[in-house]
C-alpha cells in the first residue's frame, strides 16, 4: 500500500445561509480509521465530499496524500450494462487488480452478468463498495456504508475495512449507525455545529 | 488501456447504443431523413425550387438533429457521480468533455454525412451541390457537437434542461447555419472557410465552458 495521510485543520461548511459545521480538525495516518457520526443533515455528506475536493469548505484546509476512494449514495455504474462490465470500466481505468477480491468478498460474484439498474438497494450498495476496494486507493470514504445491507453483508463490508486499515489504509466513515470496527475513532460533529447567539 | 481511450470507448458506446428508453445514434439520422423526405411534400416537386432550397434545407435538418441527444450528453453522468469520481481520479472535466464531443461528433457527424446522400437525391440537388453539402457538414458538424456537449453541460441539473438545452442551442449555432448555408453559393469557398473557423473556436471553447459548468454544479 502506497504512503497516505489523511488530515483536516479547522474545516467549515457552508451551504447557503447555514453553517453545518466548523472547527472541524482531524488527522489520521495509515492504518487509522474515524467514524463521522451524527444525526440526518448535520453535515457529514458535506465534510466527505469537502475531503474529497469535490466541495470547496468555508474555511479551512485538507491536506492529503495517497489516492483516494468515495462511495456515496451515487453508483457512478452504467446503469443498462451487466455489473462485470460497469465494474470492468472502473477496473479498468484504475488498472487494478483487486475487483476480483473485492467481488467475492461480497457476494457479487453470481450477479456480474445482471444489468446494473435491476440491482437491488443492497446489491446496489455493495456494488459501489465493490468499486471502491477495487480501485486500490489507500484512502476511502465511505458515506454510510452500511445503508440498505443485511447483516451479513455489513459484517463483510465491516471486514473489509478491518482488512483495508491492518493493511495501513485509511477509512473515513460517516454513518449514523454503529461501525464495528476495533481501534476506530469517533467524531460527533453535532458539536461543531456553531451555536446561535 | 489508456484513460482517454476507455472513456472514447464508453462514451461511443453509450452515444451509439442509446441508454434505456432513449434512442441511439439512429434517431438523430431518423430525423434527419425525414425533414429531407417530408420538405418535398410540403413545398411541392418544382425541381428548381428544390434544388435551390434543398441545401439550405439539409442545413437546418442537421442542425436540429444534433439537438436531439443533448439530454443524454452530460447530465446522466452528473446525476450517477461519474464526474465526481474522475475528478478524484485527478482527471480533469475538460479533457472528459474533449473526448465527449470527439464520441459525440463520431456519433451523428459520419452518419450525417451518409444521410445526407439520400437526402440530396430527395432533394434534387446536382453532383457540385452535394459535394458543398458534405464539405460543409464535415467543417461544421464538429462545431455543431462542440456546441451540443456545452450546452448539455451548462444545462445539466436544471428542471426541462433538455428543452431548454434546445433552445440555447439554436441561437449559438447560428453562425454556424449561416456559413454553412453561405457556402452553398457559387463561390461560397469563403463561406466554407469562415465555417470552419466558427467550428474550431466552438472547439477551443467548449471544454472549457462546459467544465466550468461542472464544477459549478458542484456547489
Amino acid at each position: 500500500m502506497q504512503p497516505c495521510f489523511l488530515a483536516a485543520t479547522d474545516l467549515a461548511c457552508r451551504r447557503g445561509d447555514r453553517v453545518l459545521f466548523r472547527a472541524v480538525s482531524f488527522a489520521l495516518g495509515p492504518g487509522a480509521a474515524l467514524h463521522l457520526a451524527g444525526p440526518n443533515g448535520v453535515g457529514k455528506s458535506s465534510l466527505i465530499r469537502i475531503v474529497a475536493g469535490l466541495l470547496r469548505p468555508f474555511a479551512g484546509a485538507v491536506e492529503r496524500t495517497g489516492g483516494l476512494a468515495l462511495a456515496d449514495e451515487r453508483l457512478a455504474l452504467d446503469a443498462g450494462l451487466p455489473l462485470s462490465k460497469a465494474l470492468g470500466f472502473w477496473t479498468r481505468f484504475d488498472a487494478s487488480a483487486e475487483a476480483d477480491h473485492a467481488i467475492r468478498v461480497l457476494g457479487l460474484a453470481d450477479l456480474l452478468d445482471v444489468p446494473v439498474r435491476y440491482l437491488s438497494t443492497g446489491q446496489r450498495k455493495r456494488a459501489v463498495l465493490a468499486r471502491t476496494v477495487a480501485s486500490g486507493a489507500p484512502v476511502w470514504l465511505l458515506d454510510e456504508p452500511l445503508n440498505g445491507l443485511d447483516t451479513a453483508s455489513g459484517a463483510a463490508v465491516e471486514a473489509l475495512v478491518a482488512a483495508h486499515c491492518t493493511g495501513g489504509g485509511i477509512a473515513l466513515i460517516a454513518s449514523h449507525q454503529p461501525f464495528a470496527l476495533s481501534g476506530l475513532e469517533r467524531l460527533e460533529l453535532a458539536q461543531f455545529v456553531p451555536e446561535f447567539v | 488501456m489508456n484513460r482517454l481511450a476507455l472513456l472514447l470507448r464508453r462514451d461511443l458506446g453509450h452515444l451509439l447504443r442509446g441508454g434505456q428508453g432513449r434512442g441511439g445514434a439512429t434517431l438523430p439520422l431518423l430525423f434527419f431523413l425525414s425533414v429531407a423526405m417530408l420538405f418535398p411534400f410540403a413545398v411541392g416537386s418544382d425541381a428548381q425550387l428544390l434544388a435551390r432550397t434543398g441545401a439550405g434545407v439539409i442545413w437546418v435538418a442537421a442542425l436540429l438533429a444534433a439537438i436531439l441527444p443533448l439530454d443524454r450528453l452530460v447530465e446522466p453522468d452528473i446525476e450517477s457521480g461519474f464526474f465526481d469520481q474522475w475528478a478524484l481520479r485527478g482527471m480533469a472535466e475538460e479533457a472528459v468533455l474533449a473526448v465527449r464531443i470527439l464520441a459525440h461528433w463520431l456519433s451523428f457527424g459520419p452518419p450525417l454525412m451518409l444521410a445526407a446522400l439520400p437526402a440530396a437525391a430527395l432533394l434534387g440537388l446536382d453532383g457540385a451541390q452535394l459535394r458543398a453539402v458534405e464539405l460543409g457538414l464535415l467543417a461544421g458538424t464538429p462545431g455543431l457537437a462542440a456546441i451540443g456537449v456545452t450546452i448539455a453541460a451548462l444545462t445539466a441539473g436544471l428542471r426541462s434542461g433538455a428543452a431548454l438545452g434546445g433552445l440555447l442551442t439554436i441561437p449559438l449555432a447560428v453562425p454556424l447555419l449561416i456559413f454553412g448555408a453561405g457556402s452553398l453559393r457559387p463561390g461560397g469557398e469563403n463561406g466554407l472557410a469562415l465555417l470552419a473557423a466558427a467550428s474550431l473556436a466552438a472547439l477551443a471553447i467548449a471544454p472549457f465552458a462546459g467544465g466550468a459548468a461542472i464544477r459549478a454544479l458542484r456547489e
